[in-house]
């Protein structure tokens, strides 16, 4: 079976992402000799409606180190392609560590995420 | 900037016919390559491939592909001219700043639309929402998504949740409606109360026409503006047009919304 392909957003244009997480799973991408894509910016790719969006998504599992998976989900969206939502697995840089994130990216298996409903999350009590 | 030009894709090749990086200069080479905007594929095989790169020994991957070698003087150069070529972006010629929908929460309402000044937002041949003119819109403005009843409306780039992207809960939308509710005492929404502000300037205009009062008069509208949308930037307010032109800007895009709407 074909590993899931890794896609690896730099939020170049943006200090969103902690830049110490963001260089850390480069870096660690990089010491695993592990095929990968690097994209500077993925709002980028969609909203110039990169092609590479849709080979990404061509053939088998995905997994994607950027922000919220709510966003990057219609973030593929308005770039003209839908994500699988049963083969689409989101590390959310914003919030997790780089241990963390660099372990979901190079395990072998694909731990679907994708946001599938509209339901709101229950307020947590105050 | 057009919304047209492709982004230059680049291939990392540490295959047979060249010499495989130390992880360290791996890093540093694609790190750098990002900075300038390209997107790398770390692989050995071509996929969508504008330009090879790597520490060549003997071979070129695909001799149709130009291929540049890494610490050559005229690395930056081929990159350049390879750019180019293609018809590719410039680095850093816009930040990718703009609302993308979460269409398991819009509901077509169009408030964003009417609210837009900037022509962002428009539908398809279905009247669905859609935004259309991505780079239209005001750098660091999440405006529109404070207008929006549903939280549907996202700026992955913004600070905080849900805007950013992150799960709405129940207290996310109970401030979302409420937000809406205090447009409305101000008179319906925000541009309403422009448009009120514009006829009375209008009138004192047509006896006093003194440039410096329209500026003033501009200047209230404006931070009447701010305060009922506090997440406005200040340059974003600073260089929106006249309330006039603001108030017709308004009306056009009521209109369209209404016209999206069947109305």
């Amino acid at each position: 079976m074909t590993p899931p392909r890794i896609l690896y957003c730099h939020c170049q244009y943006a200090q969103v992402l902690p830049s110490e997480v963001k260089e850390g799973v480069l870096r660690k991408l990089c010491e695993s000799g592990v095929a990968f894509e690097a994209v500077a910016d993925l709002c980028e790719l969609s909203a110039r409606k990169d092609p590479l969006l849709k080979e990404l998504t061509s053939n088998g599992g995905l997994k994607i180190a950027a922000c919220y998976p709510r966003a990057v989900k219609w973030l593929f969206s308005a770039g003209g392609v839908a994500l699988d939502p049963s083969m689409t697995e989101i590390c959310n840089l914003r919030t997790e560590s780089i241990e963390t994130a660099i372990d979901g990216l190079l395990r072998p298996e694909l731990h679907p995420n994708l946001p599938t409903s509209a339901k709101a999350e229950p307020s947590s009590p105050s | 900037m057009a919304l047209s030009e492709p982004i230059l894709h680049v291939a990392l090749y540490e295959g047979k016919g060249a010499r495989a990086l130390a992880p360290s200069e791996r890093f540093e080479t694609i790190r750098s390559l990002l900075s300038k905007g390209v997107a790398v594929r770390r692989a050995d095989d071509p996929g969508l491939t504008d330009v090879w790169i790597g520490d060549f020994v003997s071979l070129v991957p695909d001799p149709t592909t130009t291929a540049v070698s890494i610490g050559s003087d005229a690395f930056d150069g081929h990159l350049s001219e390879s750019r180019q070529k293609k018809g590719a972006a410039a680095t850093a010629s816009w930040k990718p700043w703009f609302p993308v929908i979460d269409y398991d929460r819009c509901t077509n309402c169009m408030q964003c639309l009417s609210f837009c000044l900037f022509g962002v937002y428009g539908v398809d041949s279905d009247r669905k929402l859609q935004v259309q003119n991505q780079d239209q819109c005001k750098t660091n403005c999440p405006a529109c998504s404070r207008v929006c009843p549903e939280a549907a409306i996202m700026f992955p780039k913004y600070k905080a949740g849900p805007i950013n992207g992150d799960l709405v809960s129940d207290a996310d939308l109970q401030r979302e409606k409420m937000k809406v509710d205090i447009s409305s005492l101000l008179g319906g929404d925000v541009y309403a109360l422009l448009r009120e502000r514009s006829e009375k300037a209008r009138s004192r205009f047509s006896k006093e026409r003194d440039s410096d009062k329209a500026l003033a008069e501009r200047q209230k509208c404006l931070t009447k503006l701010a305060s009922v949308a506090s997440d406005i930037p200040p340059e974003v307010l600073a260089s929106l047009p006249s309330p006039e032109e603001i108030a017709r800007r308004a009306e056009a895009a009521a209109a369209k919304a209404k016209a999206a709407l069947g109305l």
